[in-house]
């Protein structure tokens, strides 16, 4: 089975994934109601017949339902197939690994490129939707399967947040949360870093407030200036040292101008681009908010900026795991702990590790034997 | 499953005579062994504390619930009397603060068992006074500047430390070439003390 042919501006349905039409309107944060939503999302391994080996697997950012299955686009082999599979830590010969694109995104999920009842592109009529919002629309999902009680929730970035958010909101869902390179709350500098994103995109000519799906161009070089500067909070320092140091890129000396002289640029150059073809603009606008809005002890407090993380952990019966990694700047150690302390302070059954690797925030979907082992053990 | 080390069965015993099911945190729990035994023989709730990585990758790995950590700082985190019991074997002599690391397992538990090499032990003292160096024995086998072992304690200094911060010592286990021994003479005759304390 070869790739489908990269599609153009509407990318609604470009896969071939299962869709599953919530049954009821989706209420969101914001107090607004999403109607006739979708989720596609893929699924490995077999369901048993007590359906109680199924793990959920949140996916980050820019991440998608093809954990362990080329994507439709790029026709690359999922994001997670060392981690996912037969015999693989996250075994499919045992569990049946439910993964679905966040409502919001682009890949077959309703999102603001997706069709409103009035037949033309949500755009930017699109609400804006929480972290929160998206576990809502896969907590359906799960509804709609008939899986009251999954075996493992496990999550990445900001699959890691939708993780914890499912353990603290629905508590009863999960008995195991396995959240790696994560964080319970953004930083003003994860917000800054964001905010710059959305602002390329938005100051490029071609995203016209939104409504380009119907245009000859989209604002991809806003998309793809997003995408290169997140991606440098994705490595880290001695990462891209290792990988391109002061090299440069298919040349022997500096150009004097401005093409990328260094194999540094033109790597980022070839991120950012490469983004374009299988990421809506409007898309990253949207999620980006969602985990900028982030503040999972906020959500249980009565005011913006309080609220004791704990609390959103109380009573909980679930069994955590979390794994940061000590080159990840992005969502550091730190913000890990602070999750691990208030499930010390609820009593919780956690464990957590920080492991050493010199990939960054990426680290976590890199090989890493000592990463296998964790999740393997973990899930068990 | 392979036997227990000798000062963390008796622990393991005392805390199966005690309380079945108990609630127990295991600080510096190493490779989670004394854990996988009070939740296999005694259906203990274990937590284990460990600044390893890769010793803590090896309980999460065998599914136990061990967060990594630093017995100094990290205790603070745990709200108090969260645990029937605290263990802190043969890691209170490589703490910064031997005595405030007591205080927080007292704080965090009803009942604290503390284990640790016995620097009075008779083998040690004649190192000390015949070869005049610092003594390697069975019990302390590393170099003086290697070793992890900052804070240096005899059975009788750990007596009086429980005595200061107003512990109750309500047992007490003495070991020689891995076997158990009266307590006469333990100052002299222990290469290990095991106590379990409580306030």
């Amino acid at each position: 089975m070869g790739p489908p042919p990269i599609r153009k501006a509407n990318m609604t349905r470009p896969g071939p994934s299962k869709i599953h039409a919530l049954a009821m309107p989706l209420a969101l944060d914001s107090g607004q109601v999403l109607e006739g939503a979708e989720i596609a999302y893929e699924t490995y391994g077999e369901l048993n017949a007590d359906k109680s080996n199924a793990i959920l697997l949140c996916h980050a950012l820019t991440g998608d339902q093809y954990v362990a299955s080329n994507h439709p686009i790029t026709g690359k082999p999922g994001w997670w197939e060392r981690m996912v599979g037969p015999g693989k830590p996250i075994d499919t010969d045992r569990f049946h690994v439910i993964c679905a694109n966040v409502i919001g995104s682009c890949m077959g999920s309703t999102g603001p490129a997706s069709i409103a009842p009035d037949g033309k592109p949500y755009a930017m009529r699109f609400p804006v939707i929480t972290i929160r919002d998206m576990v809502r629309g896969l907590v359906a999902l799960l509804d709609g399967l008939g899986i009251e009680k999954l075996h493992a929730v496990v999550g990445g970035s900001m699959g890691g947040m939708q993780t914890l958010s499912l353990a603290a909101n629905w508590p009863d869902r999960a008995q195991r949360v396995l959240v790696l390179a994560s964080t319970a709350r953004h930083s003003a500098q994860n917000i800054a870093f964001h905010e710059l994103g959305r602002q390329a995109i938005m100051a490029d000519p071609n995203w016209q407030d939104g409504d380009y799906y119907g245009a000859d161009a989209k604002p991809d070089n806003g998309l793809a200036v997003a995408r290169m500067a997140a991606h440098i909070t994705y490595l880290s320092e001695e990462g891209l040292t290792e990988k391109f140091g002061r090299r440069l890129q298919d040349r022997d000396a500096k150009s004097f101008g401005f093409e990328a002289d260094f194999q540094v640029e033109s790597y980022l150059r070839y991120q950012g681009s490469g983004f374009t073809q299988r990421f809506d603009a409007n898309s990253y606008l949207y999620i980006t908010r969602a985990m900028d809005y982030f503040d999972l002890a906020e959500e249980f407090s009565d005011g913006p900026g309080g609220g004791k993380l704990a609390d959103a952990f109380a009573g909980t019966t679930a069994r955590f795991c979390l794994v940061s990694f000590d080159t990840d700047w992005l969502y550091p150690t730190a913000e890990s702990r602070h999750v691990v302390h208030a499930l010390n302070a609820t009593s919780a059954k956690v464990s957590f590790v920080e492991l050493s690797a010199n990939a960054g925030h990426d680290s976590f979907l890199l090989p890493h034997d000592q990463l296998d082992r964790v999740v393997r053990g973990f899930v068990e | 499953m392979t036997r227990l080390r000798f000062d963390l069965a008796a622990i393991a015993d005392q805390i199966g005579r005690e309380k079945q099911g108990a609630r127990v945190l295991d600080v510096g729990c190493g490779d989670g062994a004394l854990m996988a035994a009070l939740e296999a023989d005694h259906g203990a709730d274990v937590r284990g504390v460990e600044l390893d990585p890769v010793k803590v990758e090896r309980c999460v790995s065998r599914g136990l619930s061990v967060v990594q950590g630093d017995a100094n700082t990290d205790l603070a985190n745990y709200p108090d009397k969260a645990f029937d019991f605290a263990v802190l074997a043969r890691t209170l002599q490589t703490t910064n603060r031997p005595d405030k690391v007591l205080e927080e397992l007292l704080r965090v538990a009803d009942v604290a068992f503390v284990s640790f090499p016995n620097f009075a032990h008779w083998g040690t003292r004649a190192a000390l006074m015949f070869g005049g160096k610092m003594p390697v024995t069975n019990a302390l086998p590393v170099s003086w500047y290697e070793t992890e072992n900052i804070h240096h304690v005899t059975v009788e200094d750990f007596r009086a430390l429980a005595a200061k911060k107003g512990a109750k010592i309500t047992a007490e286990w003495n070991f020689a070439n891995e076997r158990a021994i009266g307590p006469v003479g333990a100052n002299w005759r222990a290469e290990y003390a095991v106590f379990e304390l409580s306030r």
